[in-house]
């Protein structure tokens, strides 16, 4: 069997009378790149909180390699090796790349002095492992100096370090330019070879599609489809399949048919 | 890895290398030379030295005779302490994002407990603990309200300086307290004695500067003053408790002015209720003419110090050039203005 870093079964969320989960069954493997799409208010942002730890969920059960796990919150979420990157990606921009690699979380050696030399060896490693290859930069570059795609590199740098094994990325590619997004991918590429998982969320379905091996769509939080790229076969597919979810009449409906509507 | 994904990794790749060799082309050069990195570090503080050299020679020329003596600048060093015990803290204040105005009333405060404590006989070594104790105290209650009752930093500061100043003035009913005997104490002479000419006060000052700027850019403690500032709210996220990292530089602030406020008594043997009162503004101003950002984030200390020294010696060096007094202020401004355009076209804000 294929080890399940996380799994969420019949998960709900409620905030007051209104759901926004309404039983979410989702699954993450190791080393892979699972897709989460879906229209605005479908439940991405409540799913990803409750992943990270943020937002406990109302109703439901979290496993963690096949164990479940009780009172769910951003200390075990990190514990079980999942880092989130938020969209705001949550970095200090007047600062070098070794500083906001280690924000929170400094190498100290004597009297809580920085091991200088350690960190800034620790963040070189890092920018190679996510194919940072650019010549341009050293860690000791202010993170102002870069691009949109390579500060998304810094953010996912620093979810890599700690050993994570689950990289949950929140709309990283919204607002880049073409190459820029295509840095974010091969960011992506390069942690998923070095045996992460990640969860990729975006509204943009063609970089979805292309970057991901399994879709997960969620509509009016519940999962409307879960599918693999072989079974989808074009991207084309997935956004006819959300055009039809979010206009039912004119639902051509034959992915339906494939899916597993719940 | 399928073929087709290492295809596309290969051209992304690809496409990376193109980007970086055109970056080169243009310029933006690697941070991997440590010299440009020294620079690049340092470019705050080269600026307000610049700043300093420019000023000294300009009074050297006015005044040949004056400024080729070094009793003139054993007398700035004398009283350039004071204001750099009180500075260099205060870096780490606008750094993490926040201001501190208190900072006169607190060394009014830790010089008082240091004279009463001398005053009722018992050596000065407890004063300087009690002087320490009283701003630890003063720092962490300003640092609470700003902090933990969540008031404007700029407000909540100048409203307990104007409150420390007046209990210190009803208590008192504004007598001075003198210490004739202080000059004989081995405190007094460690501190405050004659080394090679030099002022005792100035090489602890430096030592002082030393730790902080090690504090400041090679500790955790400097670098989530930094990262706080820069971004609070990423910080919270990575887990840094944000308002003890404020609260701690508040409290370094009333440690640092405690310092301030013995070595003031030191220089003169007095305590006045004032005292502290006329470093308001030089201390404020030398903290940005070092090229520390307004803004929070970065800042530099070796850069604020040297900024005090350019601050100190505008008066010495007005009057010592020739003119008259009131020409003082002018200079200050002057001085001040010309700073802030340096450092703003030196330092790039990124955001």
């Amino acid at each position: 069997m294929t080890d399940r870093i996380i799994e969420l079964k019949d998960v709900r969320k409620s905030y007051g009378q209104v759901y926004a989960l309404g039983g979410v069954d989702l699954h993450v493997d190791k080393a892979e790149v699972v897709g989460l799409v879906g229209d605005n208010g479908a439940g991405k942002s409540t799913l990803i909180k409750i992943l990270a730890g943020a937002v406990r969920p109302t109703s439901g059960q979290i496993l963690v390699h096949g164990q479940p796990v009780s009172n769910w919150s951003a200390a075990k979420s990190r514990e079980a090796g999942i880092e989130t990157v938020f969209q705001d990606r949550a970095l200090a921009v007047q600062q070098t790349i070794t500083r906001n690699i280690f924000m929170g979380r400094e190498l100290t050696g004597a009297l809580g002095f920085l091991k200088v030399a350690e960190q800034h060896e620790e963040a070189r490693k890092l920018m190679k492992e996510i194919g940072f290859t650019s010549k341009v930069f050293s860690p000791n570059s202010i993170v102002g100096q870069l691009s949109g795609g390579e500060r998304q590199g810094v953010a996912i740098a620093r979810a890599i370090y700690n050993q994570s094994e689950l990289i949950i990325l929140d709309e990283p590619t919204t607002a880049l330019s073409l190459t820029e997004t295509a840095k974010v991918f091969h960011f992506v590429r390069q942690a998923r070879a070095a045996g992460r998982a990640v969860l990729f969320i975006g509204h943009n379905i063609h970089h979805v599609y292309d970057i991901a091996e399994r879709f997960v769509v969620l509509d009016r939080g519940r999962v409307a489809l879960q599918i693999t790229k072989a079974e989808l076969g074009s991207a084309e597919a997935l956004i006819k399949f959300m055009e039809d979810i979010a206009h039912p009449a004119e639902a051509g409906a034959e992915l339906f048919a494939q899916g597993v509507p719940s | 890895m399928s073929d087709a994904a290492n295809e596309g990794a290969k051209a992304t790749a690809k496409a990376l290398d193109a980007s970086a060799a055109r970056r080169l082309a243009e310029g933006r050069h690697a941070d991997q030379s440590p010299f440009r990195r020294f620079l690049r570090d340092n470019r705050p503080a080269i600026g307000s030295l610049a700043v300093f050299v420019v000023m000294l020679l300009l009074f050297f020329i006015g005044n040949p005779t004056v400024f080729s003596q070094w009793s003139i600048y054993r007398a700035v060093l004398q009283g350039l302490p004071v204001v750099l015990f009180a500075v260099v803290p205060l870096v780490f204040v606008v750094t993490v994002g926040e201001i501190d105005l208190s900072f006169p009333a607190t060394m009014g405060m830790a010089g008082w407990a240091f004279a009463l404590v001398i005053q009722a006989g018992y050596d000065p070594f407890l004063g300087i603990a009690a002087a320490v104790v009283v701003g630890l105290l003063l720092g962490f209650i300003v640092g609470w309200l700003v902090v933990y009752a969540n008031l404007s930093s700029l407000i909540a500061t100048l409203g307990m300086n104007f409150m420390l100043r007046g209990l210190i003035l009803i208590q008192t009913q504004g007598k001075s307290i003198a210490m004739v005997t202080l000059p004989q104490t081995a405190v007094y002479k460690i501190f405050a004695g004659d080394i090679f000419g030099i002022p005792a006060q100035f090489l602890w000052a430096l030592v002082f500067i030393v730790i902080c700027a090690f504090l400041y850019n090679r500790h955790r403690f400097g670098a989530r003053v930094h990262v706080t500032g820069d971004n609070p709210d990423a910080a919270q996220q990575m887990g840094i408790n944000i308002k003890r990292v404020r609260l701690q530089t508040y409290v370094f602030v009333g440690l640092g002015s405690a310092f301030a406020g013995v070595f003031a008594i030191l220089i003169n043997f007095t305590w006045w209720p004032t005292a502290g009162d006329g470093y308001l503004l030089p201390v404020l101003a030398s903290v940005f003419v070092g090229g520390t950002a307004p803004w929070g984030g970065v800042g530099t200390i070796l850069g604020s110090a040297i900024g005090s020294l350019t601050v100190s010696f505008i008066q010495t060096g007005v009057v010592g050039v020739g003119l008259s007094g009131f020409y003082v202020q002018f200079f200050y401004g002057l001085i001040i203005i010309l700073s802030l355009l340096g450092h703003r076209w030196n330092q790039i804000r990124y955001r």
